[in-house]
């Protein structure tokens, strides 16, 4: 059976018979940048389009259809209106802080591309901190944020990006306490220890209620902290026009949109990864030839029919509820993610200590 | 009632212009607000972006004609605005409109009322950050529209009230549709609660925000659904009954905690209500003239005459001075916009910019009503 593991192992070896090891690390940093990139662009392309037709279903529309197949070119045609269009720089507008926000959101969203495990051998980074890495660098994004507010000039701007600085900030305390939770269960940080460690059975099914609750918080603090709605009040639209970027156009208001996009799929699959065992096939106990029909099925579908499962959950959420008021919002964050958070941190402690879990 | 000056030019407070282009005015409004950090501390309205001077205008057109310049104030009550001036020409010329007229006239009104509160409702949803209620609403708007335009050849500005009666008479396959309609529509009601009305974010976000009291609403003239949601008796369809809305059976609902969810509890109400009212009259149609017999050139005596109905969004009042003439001398329209709009900055005060947005929208601002 290929594999994208065999394919990366055997270009290695290709590399390494007839080049020395620099030059080896070196091209093969290449080819992991442009796929990255590649994924990038191809993510922005996909997230997009899905959520247009995601939410035109959920409004009775058809949503993009005339551009290419089923409107499938539509968000490429898009992107390339965005890339001939001027870009703007009001005046009065910090310069140099203008401009460097889009890229800062751009380049952390990259960077937490690096330790995910997309199957079975085939990971960018394979740190052993995987899972703080990704939450240390996650948090960076609101410096961009914060930035493009304060730089646009603009009122509105600014409400946008002190309401996300409030945001995000309370949100990643639960999401990391949600997050420590399995990290507890497994003892290491590592994603392919954790991944490893649902061999048996997803967290999800194995951590009875405690990693339920925690799945449940996790959800809730990264629609929040990807300033999705109903968490979306950086951009409320209804309220602040655009909020943080409504100073930006052309290329580098996409680049908030695809940063947007990409976030979302990072954080779904640090989801997938904690709670639904990564690229690991659904099992279910003591059927072989269920699980055997169940290993056939490649380890990156797995993976992202699991994410994009997740980003699904995440876009209906947004095309149904409301929007949160901003002391509403921290409300809920203070005195009731983080309390019940916590909580479920000990709960879990002491599971993991009476190894009460299913093994 | 009186308020202490607020600084805008205060260290720490923040000057915003909300508008003339900004999705939460819904048209053409210019709103400017002080805030410190999110709490609005003043809202004041800049009005006159859209003002078409209506009223001037109709100085110089005959009594058949200023009535469609109506359509295009609140032209979601479009019918209900011609009705108003209908009325007020018929009251000076003693026209004695045919039964048929009156039934056709009261069961376009409440179409129209109901037209109107379905857009609102999506349109509410939408400033309180809930996009894909809009799309529902239309859905149910499109097919009033569509049952508007076949009997009165118009999906919004329909002109079909005339003095003495209606335009034209009813579309053969009126009632089926209107029937159709009303039962398609029961159920979507349902789904709205089930959506919106009992959705804890929204909830949340209408519940003890923009609170006002009688008094206060009285004193700044609010009508409709507004003052309605403060517990005070103020339908014109009860208080002076016109063209048969004395011989229907309907109630007149009243919320008591005038804040924005009673505003917005009393509008879905009257919708209910307003479908009572179709259903009672759609098979009771008499039969007869759509339109009495009237000089082809109406001149009203001389003296003033004023009309009062009950559109979607409260009172509306057409006065008329005629000088004998072909035109009138003076007119002047109460139009419920404005006034319930100059509540908006009592309500605001100490509220959240997020508030802001959604009082706007249990006021159900239509800004051509406004300005006039």
């Amino acid at each position: 059976m290929i594999s994208i593991e065999h394919i990366s192992q055997s270009l290695h070896e290709a590399l390494s018979a007839s080049l020395n090891s620099t030059l080896v690390l070196l091209i093969e940093m290449v080819i992991a940048g442009v796929l990255v990139i590649a994924l990038f662009a191809v993510l922005g392309l996909v997230l997009v389009f899905m959520e247009r037709k995601v939410s035109a279903y959920i409004q009775i529309r058809l949503g993009p259809n005339r551009v290419g197949y089923q409107g499938f070119a539509q968000t490429a045609a898009d992107t390339l209106k965005l890339l001939i269009k001027e870009g703007l720089t009001p005046d009065g507008a910090d310069k140099f802080l203008f401009n460097l926000a889009p890229l800062v959101v751009m380049v952390v969203a990259m960077l937490i591309m690096a330790p995910i495990a997309f199957t079975k051998g085939f990971q960018l980074w394979d740190i052993n901190i995987g899972v703080l890495y990704v939450s240390a660098v996650s948090s960076i994004s609101v410096i961009g944020i914060l930035m493009a507010g304060w730089a646009s000039n603009n009122k509105y701007s600014m409400l946008g990006a002190m309401r996300s600085g409030a945001q995000i900030v309370s949100y990643e305390l639960s999401a990391g306490l949600s997050v420590i939770t399995i990290v507890i269960l497994v003892g290491s940080l590592s994603i392919n220890d954790i991944i490893a460690s649902q061999q048996n059975g997803w967290w999800i099914f194995k951590g009875h209620i405690p990693v339920m609750i925690s799945f449940i918080i996790f959800v809730i603090a990264v629609t929040a902290e990807t300033n999705r709605a109903p968490f979306d009040l950086a951009e409320a639209e209804s309220e602040l026009t655009a909020g943080f970027h409504t100073e930006y156009s052309g290329m580098r208001f996409a680049f908030f949109f695809l940063a947007e996009y990409v976030n979302i799929f990072v954080v779904c699959a640090i989801g997938a990864t904690l709670f639904f065992g990564g690229w690991m096939p659904f099992h279910i106990g003591s059927w072989e030839a269920f699980n055997h029909v169940m290993d056939f099925i490649p380890g990156i579908v797995w993976f992202f029919g699991k994410i994009f499962s997740l980003i699904f959950l995440i876009m209906w959420f947004r095309w149904t509820f409301p929007r949160l008021r901003i002391d509403q919002l921290l409300n809920l964050e203070w005195k009731y993610l983080l309390p019940i958070a916590m909580f479920n941190l000990l709960l879990t402690t002491l599971m993991a200590i009476t190894g009460f879990y299913f093994k | 009632m009186q308020y202490e000056e607020v600084a805008t030019t205060e260290e720490g407070n923040l000057v915003i212009n909300v508008g003339p282009q900004h999705p939460a005015t819904h048209g053409v409004m210019h709103l400017v607000i002080t805030l410190n950090g999110e709490t609005i501390l003043k809202v004041e309205p800049h009005l006159g972006y859209i003002h078409r001077s209506i009223e001037k205008m109709c100085e110089s057109l005959s009594y058949r004609q200023f009535i469609y310049s109506t359509s295009r104030m609140d032209y979601l009550s479009a019918h209900i605005n011609n009705h108003g001036c209908a009325l007020a020409v018929e009251k000076g010329l003693q026209i004695e409109v045919p039964e048929r007229a009156k039934v056709i006239r009261v069961l376009m009104d409440e179409l129209t009322r109901v037209a109107s509160h379905v857009l609102w409702w999506g349109a509410m949803a939408m400033d309180v950050g809930a996009l894909t209620p809009f799309f529902h609403a239309f859905r149910e708007r499109e097919l009033i529209n569509d049952i508007m335009e076949e009997t009165c050849g118009a999906r919004l500005t329909m002109n079909y009230m005339v003095p003495g009666g209606v335009m034209a008479d009813l579309h053969p396959d009126f009632v089926r549709k209107v029937k159709d309609f009303v039962a398609f529509f029961r159920t979507k009601i349902d789904e709205y609660d089930t959506l919106i009305t009992h959705n804890v974010i929204f909830q949340g976000r209408m519940k003890g925000v923009g609170v006002i009291s009688a008094a206060d609403a009285v004193s700044y003239g609010c009508t409709g659904p507004v003052l309605r949601a403060c517990g005070v008796k103020c339908d014109i369809r009860k208080l002076s009954p016109y063209d048969g809305y004395e011989k229907l059976n309907f109630e007149e609902p009243l919320e008591t905690a005038g804040d924005s969810y009673a505003r917005y509890l009393q509008r879905m109400r009257e919708l209910r209500e307003s479908l009572s009212i179709i259903d009672q009259l759609i098979d009771n149609i008499p039969e007869g003239d759509f339109q009495a017999k009237t000089k082809a050139v109406l001149k009203l005596p001389k003296g003033e005459f004023y009309s009062r109905v009950e559109t979607a969004r409260g009172e509306f009042g057409v006065y008329i001075i005629s000088e004998g003439g072909l035109t009138p001398y003076r007119i002047h329209f109460r139009s419920p916009g404005f006034n319930n709009l100059a509540a908006l900055d009592h309500m605001a005060r100490g509220q959240k910019i997020g508030d802001l947005v959604a009082i706007m929208g249990t006021l159900d601002l239509v800004i051509p009503d406004i300005d006039r």
